[in-house]
């Protein structure tokens, strides 16, 4: 996509006003730092704990990294499973549709008393949430795999279904497993927080935040955090779209668009 | 026995709601080597059905299939297939498309490669290697489609109404391109088709075929000499010799009806 540069700078000119709105409304409106702290305040919170910061979002990091790849390790076989044969659907789809409206933050009392204050045990809710967008995206794609395709590659030699479904189901469903694992990321970085808040952890964004900066109502502090979690989601958000979605689903834009 | 192949008194059941239908009823028909069938009929009449069980994807409720002196079971690279609806992978490149049937076969990169820009050269691809069927055409989708099925060098190529949805000036360039390819590649075609114009020009033989159930009512011998006239004499003669054929088929089916 190739916009022409005012198009492509259009985005700072709201950010930059809402910033301002910030600043001010803080600054001569409200002037209470508890009730909402200045921007420029923000700012300077962010560099005075640059150590802390880092280190704090290494870890959520690394809680996210666990859950997410074995969110990833566990859903793809499933969902060739189950999009591929109707049986195993239907063996499995009743059980899936039980769990998945638990909450993952339900899962903290278990991930608790299973793992302790481990990594594993707030990776385990990230694991939680994204397992389920990951899986039923995944599956979706393997089950739509149009007939025509896999009798064509039936044609020229793929007999076996493992053929069929590396040859064929695979590249097909690829797309939609980007699509779900995209979302999966989303929900566990919203499940990385939550989980670091309640305690499955002694360290990360979500504890320092919840119980350190609250605790003592730093409220500066506080928003410090919260704009690192929503930029470090975006920065991952673009990360991917820019190494999966655009460089691996050239095919896809005759589909899609 | 000098047959490429015979099919002997073949009858496919399908069973639906309403019971038991008759799909097929007791076809014979025998093809030499390097013939040129066409099968006519009205829609509905399984040709499709009949293209399916000779390239192995359905299997006959009894009677056989032999080709080569040999039983067909089940799908094998040795029958070229083409469908009649656009049957590409999307996210293979026109050059990785025509490669895939050798790819499974094993053959090494640069064979295979070889090979492939053979045949894309043959339908006349060749500076496209290197786009998606999105951004092809209709008529440019099944020149690539045939281009794939020809490059495992099958033994016989069955193709199902494959110019069925373009434009007619391509189709008449399209079956040019076909007789070209046969004369070059000598192979056995069975070509579907409804359009008695289409039979008249391409075939050597064609076959009628009357529906519900599909039955054959006649072979005709399409004895004129290539290259042949679209507007001349005697295609105009055969052409309504199976127009003919065909609506006393229709007036048939009506009564019975
Ligand atoms: N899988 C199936 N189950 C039940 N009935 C089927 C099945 N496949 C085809 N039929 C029936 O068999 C008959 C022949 O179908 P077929 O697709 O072979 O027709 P066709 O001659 O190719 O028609 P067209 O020219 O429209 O492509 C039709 O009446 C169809 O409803
Ligand atoms: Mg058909």
């Amino acid at each position: 996509m190739k916009l022409p540069t005012k198009e492509k700078w259009l985005w700072l000119v709201p950010l930059i006003a809402v910033l301002l709105l910030w600043e001010f409304t803080a600054g001569y409106v409200i002037k209470n730092p508890l009730m909402l702290p200045r921007f420029s305040a923000v700012i300077f919170s962010i560099y005075a704990l640059r150590n802390v910061l880092i280190a704090d979002t290494l870890i959520s990091l690394l809680h996210f990294g666990i859950g997410l790849a074995l969110a990833f390790a566990a859903a793809i076989p499933l969902a060739i499973g189950m999009g591929w044969s109707r049986n195993i659907f239907k063996a499995i789809d009743p059980i899936i549709e039980i769990l998945r409206p638990i909450p993952p933050l339900a899962w903290i009392p278990i991930a608790m008393i299973w793992f302790h204050l481990t990594h594993y045990a707030a990776g385990f809710i990230i694991f939680i949430g994204a397992f389920f967008p990951i899986l039923i995206d995944s599956y979706t794609g393997f089950r739509d795999v149009p007939k025509v395709l896999v009798e064509t590659g039936k044609v020229l030699g793929c007999i076996s279904d493992k053929k069929q479904i590396k040859y064929i189901a695979f590249p097909y469903a690829l797309p939609s497993i980007a699509t779900g694992t995209r979302v999966g990321m989303g929900v566990g970085w919203m499940c990385v927080v939550a989980a670091e808040m309640f305690g499955v952890s002694d360290s990360g964004l979500g504890y320092r935040l919840f119980q350190k900066f609250y605790f003592l109502h730093q409220m500066d502090y506080v928003v410090a955090y919260m704009l690192v979690l929503g930029l470090v989601a975006l920065c991952l958000d673009r990360l991917f779209r820019h190494f999966v979605e655009d460089k691996l689903f050239k095919w896809k834009k005759g589909i899609v668009k | 026995m000098n047959h490429k192949l015979e099919i002997r008194n073949l009858t496919k059941m399908f069973s639906t709601e309403e019971g038991e239908m008759a799909a097929l009823e007791d076809i014979s028909i025998e093809v030499t080597p390097a013939e040129f069938l066409c099968i006519i009929g009205p829609s509905g009449c399984g040709k499709t059905t009949l293209l399916r069980m000779v390239a192995g994807l359905d299997h006959p409720s009894s009677g056989k299939i032999i080709l080569d002196g040999k039983e067909v079971k089940r799908p094998s690279p040795d029958r070229g297939m083409v469908f009649q609806e656009f049957s590409l992978f999307p996210w293979r490149t026109v050059l990785k498309n025509v490669e895939f049937g050798l790819e499974i076969k094993g053959v090494g990169d640069k064979a295979r490669r070889e090979i492939a820009e053979k045949y894309i050269e043959l339908v006349g691809l060749q500076g496209f290697e290197n786009h998606y069927p999105y951004e092809l055409s209709g008529g440019m989708k099944q020149r690539v489609a045939i281009a794939r099925a020809l490059a495992t060098e099958p033994a016989i190529l069955l193709m199902d109404e494959p110019f069925g949805s373009v434009d007619a000036q391509t189709r008449n360039i399209l079956q040019e391109e076909l007789l070209r390819i046969w004369k070059r590649t000598e192979k056995t075609i069975l070509f579907v088709t409804h359009s008695v114009d289409e039979a008249v020009y391409l075939a050597d033989r064609v076959a009628v075929m009357s529906s519900r159930p599909g039955c054959l009512v006649k072979c005709l011998d399409i004895d004129i000499p290539r290259p042949r006239k679209r507007t001349s004499v005697e295609v105009n003669e055969f052409r309504e010799k199976l127009l003919m054929l065909l609506s006393l088929e229709r007036s048939k089916a009506c009564i019975s009806v």
